[in-house]
């Protein structure tokens, strides 16, 4: 029994994909590298101890103890010289130099050092006798969903889909075209919807993977929450791929040289990877040019994304984005169709 | 049911533009039912143009086209299930292996071979779990026939099947192309070699700057030029050309650069009279080869221009 045109053009693309190491590599591998060389880079976690010099002179064993004594501070005696190299090299957050006053010694620019400028004054002044002014206890947060990493990770798989989407399509639809591939499939009676719906069921066979992998990895090393549901989840995701995939037909729609596609694919792909919000907010652009990153579909992609992930939105919460990606979707596919060349 | 035609392919007055140029140039053809036609000309000639559109690749500008009675068009999907196309330099995917390529191919027919079968037609058996990458450029071009064979076609294309391939694969893919035809299916191809058509044609036509300037029997064509043999020579200064051509025995007289080439009947009587009309011209003669006329000698009697330029 044959199997249907359909099925075996889906096979050829599996096929053609799993038999390129390179590509595997670039759309399983490195967006973990990535996520796990920035996640750990961007760690949120801050030293536990400060470490604080002590200018050696008289009093500097008091201050030395009292400083040591209190939880999250370190000090250490040091002479006058090597001090200020220590401070210089970020080895030491402060230098106490004893004397009458106290001076603290440090680089104001430095979030550290004003941390250590505090807690040291609050130790050294407790320590001498000053009391509170008024009771208090503390409560602290635990929760994940803030940190850089948290994120990144719905960002990076944004910008996975749209990598693999435009490039999976349109790198082959256009080497097809070039190596006269596709005419040659125009000439049998093969059904160029049957051609064109292969290229889209492939992506989405391994969207389950590439997003399953990244999303199993960050929730491992990272402790990267998923608190929407993940029904909400897989429909932002396969909404995502599916428009890439309209956008990645489109680029190649009338490309007949790798060379050309790859420059197009660039020309369209580079304002989303700065300026979508997957490694840095979008709120950081200027206000005037807000309405057209928030037009483009991998910010969408992303926002929808990092909703379902971080806060737990529903899918009716992230419908104003899915709109957009869908709107992407619609008129790529339309336009590709519309502009598809064969031959 | 109908009568089937006499013809698998009927055009007449076959125009194709690209801008200014004028690609295809009212061009009359007829293929019958059954049998291998060439279409032969140098490159640029207009015949692949002419076959893509007989396989309904590209439109035409203007004339009439008839393929197994159906007018060829991009949307025809039944004319093409009893189509196999061969497409001059199309690349197939290099990491597919032949046979799972053959099963591709298959899968877009109603009807067909077995891949299987396919693979055998065209003596690659052993490759067939070979990627089509680490096949041999004939080995290649051998799995592409067998990619239009695999549809079991009534009409095969085939467009310039053996340009690039070494003499044995050359022979291995004439072999193919035999075996089909004495299936009675029907063959079009291009080629610019002469050997190619005589062997494998029953007629040929050829084709020049989008005409056909002659066509029939291979066979038929040579003796039209009344001439079995061509001389070739080339003299030490220019000669007394009418001199020449009042040689006995003498049809033709043609000169390309320094080359001169005549046509004769009896090679045996026209040498000496030619050598004789040269040393009464005081000419030196620097070469001299003589051959059976092929089809290339009636390309250059009616164009004055080799094949293949080199």
């Amino acid at each position: 029994m044959f199997q249907s045109a359909l099925f075996q053009l889906v096979l050829v693309k599996l096929r053609g994909f799993l038999r390129e190491p390179e590509a595997v590599f670039w759309i399983f591998v490195f967006p973990l590298l990535l996520a796990l060389a920035l996640g750990v880079a961007f760690r949120a976690k801050a030293p536990d101890v400060l470490p604080i010099g002590v200018e050696r002179g008289p009093g500097a064993d008091w201050i030395v103890q009292a400083i040591s004594a209190t939880p999250g501070l370190e000090a250490r005696p040091i002479d006058g010289d090597q001090a200020a190299a220590d401070l210089r090299a970020g080895r030491i957050a402060l230098v106490v130099v004893a004397g009458e006053p106290w001076v603290y010694w440090y680089d104001p620019s430095r979030p550290d050092a004003r941390l250590a400028a505090l807690a040291v004054d609050d130790a050294l002044q407790r320590a001498a006798g000053r009391g509170d002014v008024h009771a208090i206890s503390t409560r602290e947060m635990t929760d994940k969903g803030s940190r850089y990493i948290d994120f990144l990770i719905p960002g990076l798989l944004g910008m996975n889909l749209m990598g693999t989407g435009m490039w999976g399509i349109g790198f082959y639809l256009v080497q097809a075209r070039a190596g006269r591939l596709l005419r040659r499939f125009v000439a049998t009676p093969m059904r160029r919807s049957d051609f064109l719906l292969a290229q889209i069921l492939g992506r989405l066979l391994f969207l389950f993977i590439e997003v399953g992998v990244l999303v199993v990895f960050a929730r491992v090393v990272f402790d990267v929450p998923l608190r929407g549901s993940i029904f909400a989840f897989v429909v932002a995701s396969l909404l995502g791929a599916v428009t890439f995939a309209g956008l990645g037909l489109l680029v190649a729609s009338r490309s007949r040289t790798i060379e050309g596609v790859a420059g197009l694919m660039n020309f369209v792909m580079m304002p989303m990877w700065i300026g979508s919000g997957t490694f840095f907010s979008v709120s950081r652009f200027p206000e005037a040019v807000q309405p057209v990153l928030q037009a483009l579909p991998l910010t969408a992609v992303n926002d929808a994304l990092r909703a379902v992930m971080l806060e737990g939105a529903s899918l009716a919460q992230i419908s104003g984005e899915l709109g957009i990606a869908g709107v992407w979707a619609i008129v790529s596919f339309a336009l590709a169709l519309k502009l598809f060349r064969w031959t | 049911m109908l009568p089937m035609s006499e013809f698998a392919i009927r055009c007449r007055g076959l125009v194709k533009r690209y801008d200014a140029l004028l690609a295809v140039d009212g061009l009359d053809l007829e293929v019958r039912v059954g049998e291998c036609f060439g279409l032969l000309g140098p490159n640029g000639a207009g015949k692949t143009t002419t076959v893509e559109i007989l396989e309904g690749l590209l439109p035409a500008d203007g004339g009439e086209v008839e393929v197994l009675g159906r007018v060829p068009s991009i949307g025809n999907r039944a004319l093409r299930q009893r189509l196999g196309v061969q497409l001059q330099e199309s690349r197939l995917p290099e990491k597919l292996t032949a046979l799972e390529t053959l099963t591709l191919f298959r899968s877009f027919y109603d009807h067909g071979l077995d891949p299987r079968e396919a693979i055998a037609m065209v003596g690659l058996e052993e490759k067939a779990r070979v990627w089509v990458r680490k096949l041999s450029g004939g080995q290649q071009q051998r799995l592409s026939l067998a990619c239009a064979l695999v549809a079991d076609p009534e009409l095969l294309f085939l467009d310039e099947p053996t340009t690039g391939l070494d003499p044995q694969s050359r022979r291995q893919i004439w072999g193919v192309i035999e075996a089909f035809q004495k299936r009675g299916r029907t063959i079009l191809l291009t080629t610019h070699y002469m050997e190619e058509a005589e062997r494998l044609c029953g007629r040929v036509a050829i084709v020049d700057r989008g005409k056909i300037i002659a066509s029939g029997p291979p066979a038929d064509l040579v003796a039209a030029l009344d001439a079995e043999h061509v001389v070739e020579f080339e003299v030490d200064r220019p000669p007394d050309l009418e001199a020449l051509r009042r040689i006995e025995g003498v049809r033709e007289l043609g000169q390309e650069n320094s080359v001169l080439r005549m046509t004769v009947g009896e090679v045996h009587r026209a040498i000496p009279r030619l050598l004789e009309e040269l040393r009464v011209q005081r000419l030196d003669l620097l070469r001299l080869t003589t051959h059976h006329a092929t089809l290339e000698d009636v390309f250059v009697a009616l164009t004055g221009r080799h094949l293949r330029e080199n």
